[in-house]
């Protein structure tokens, strides 16, 4: 049994525990150990955090990849953002050993803690599709409806590719292949890799833009005939499940795929946390 | 009579009274202002030739007029009092799409992560972002654990407080220190200046 470091980051847990607790299910009927990263915090966020201060993104991000070395985990994450930090700074630290002193310095003073170089940084996604695969999910899948599903990839699972290197960056499938893999169809749409709007800390400065940018995606699915948008990241979760409501003209449900999985495989819906999001979820 | 090629715009007029203004008043380049956005994380920067992929890729720049393409521009030159008080340079959603298709290698998004760095050293911090960065630097979370969060954790079976600095405040203090040590609190608290 292949065993990881759950990392929670925040708007998981906090707002929407549904996906945590699915994807612990998920998780387990896979066959893959999730364990606590214990005192782990906020990754630090990419938008906000990187663009303030780099070197203080950097030291915190490093002292959640300690927690996880030093219990010898791996990390993995179902959240862009965590992933987009944690994969960058580790990328970065590594590899470069005159910066992971430089961030080790900060790291020790603080907290007595050193980051050695030697995690590696998964996205549950990449982790399903790549060391699970596609027919040992299938294989797990209960039936129920077939729905439209409008696959929503986002911006910093796939992105930046030279270094990430996961799947095509403009035309990838390996998301897809696992939403029909749970019974799904994923449709095809318009300008189907489009950021959600949220990100880089737009949707707390300029709210009114990462709408406008979230309605053009919603319009897209809905002139596709979407059923369900299915996501990999809470915080694109947050800005399709929060938006309809405020645009008032689509009630499109959101689910993150560990729900999704979660109902395929048959798992009682009040595990999945449903209740918490704004656009009713009735499938 | 006019000659066919007269009528042709391209061929060359005069230069009318406001680009001679332009060309007199044009600014010299600030390598120094360069240098630190290359110091920063954007050593790409000087790769740009101006094609406008990135632009023409941007979904920020379909809903405003932000152009990455100018910014990138303003940073090869060194217009730093252009971008730095700049709203543009806070519309860009780091969706990496226009650093995935640069014909140059341009690394974009590193480029306006160095630009913010700068911005915010210069004292350009919108309220909304600081209070983020405040409540991760006091708390190590973005968001807060309200009541209704603890009981819809409970009702699904999870820790009613997540495994995380919430529930470990040996942890949350080491967070707070390294914001202290990189001067990051202060930052915070001085909105930049």
């Amino acid at each position: 049994m292949a065993k990881y470091g759950f990392f929670l980051g925040c708007i998981m847990p906090l707002r929407y525990p549904g996906i945590e607790s699915s994807t612990r299910t998920v998780a387990e009927t896979l066959g893959i150990e999730l364990v606590d990263l214990n005192g782990a915090s906020c990754c630090p966020a990419p938008g906000v955090m990187r663009s303030f201060d780099q070197t203080y993104w950097m030291a915190v991000a490093a002292r959640n990849l300690a927690i996880a070395e030093k219990m010898g985990v791996d990390i993995v994450t179902i959240c862009n953002g965590c992933f987009d930090t944690l994969f960058e700074v580790a990328h970065k630290l590594n590899h470069d050993e005159e910066l992971r002193a430089k961030v080790n310095k900060i790291l020790k003073e603080a907290s007595g803690m050193e980051y050695g170089g030697t995690v590696n940084v998964r996205h549950f996604v990449e982790l399903l599709y790549k060391d699970v695969g596609v027919d040992a999910i299938q294989a797990k899948v209960k039936g129920g409806r077939k729905l439209k599903a409008a696959v929503h990839y986002g911006c910093h699972f796939l992105k930046p590719s030279n270094i990430k290197n996961i799947d095509d960056a403009e035309r990838p499938h390996i998301f897809d292949d696992l939403v029909e893999a749970a019974g799904m169809e994923s449709l095809e749409y318009k300008d189907k890799g489009s950021c959600c709007g949220a990100g880089g800390g737009v949707r707390a400065r300029t709210p009114d833009v990462a709408l406008k940018m979230t309605k053009e995606n919603l319009d897209n699915m809905t002139d596709a005939g979407a059923e369900v948008i299915v996501d990999c990241c809470p915080f694109c979760h947050l800005q399709y499940d929060v938006s309809q409501p405020q645009l008032k003209e689509y009630s499109i449900p959101v689910l993150h795929l560990s729900q999704l999985l979660g109902l395929a495989f048959g798992l009682e819906k009040d595990k999945l946390g449903l209740e918490s999001h704004k656009v009713k979820v009735e499938l | 009579m006019l000659y066919p090629f007269q009528q042709n715009p391209y061929i060359r007029r005069p230069p009318s009274t406001d680009q001679v203004r332009a060309l007199t008043e044009a600014r010299e380049p600030k390598p120094a202002f360069t240098r630190k956005v290359i110091e920063g994380g954007g050593r790409t920067v000087n790769l740009c030739f101006q094609c406008g992929t990135c632009t023409g890729s941007c979904p920020s720049g379909r809903q405003t007029a932000f152009r990455i393409r100018k910014l990138v521009r303003r940073a090869q030159l060194g217009f730093e009092e252009d971008v730095l008080p700049s709203d543009d340079l806070w519309l860009c959603t780091t969706c990496f799409t226009c650093y995935e298709r640069c014909p140059r290698g341009v690394e974009i998004v590193d480029i306006v992560m160095a630009l913010r760095n700068l911005a915010v050293r210069a004292g350009h911090m919108a309220e909304p972002h600081r209070k983020v960065a405040e409540l991760i630097s006091k708390t190590g979370h973005l968001v807060s654990l309200r009541d209704e969060d603890k009981a819809l954790r409970g009702k699904l079976g999870l820790d009613e407080t997540p495994p995380t600095v919430f529930s470990d405040t040996k942890a949350q203090e080491e967070v707070v220190k390294i914001a202290s040590i990189c001067g990051f609190d202060k930052l915070i608290a001085e909105g930049g200046k």
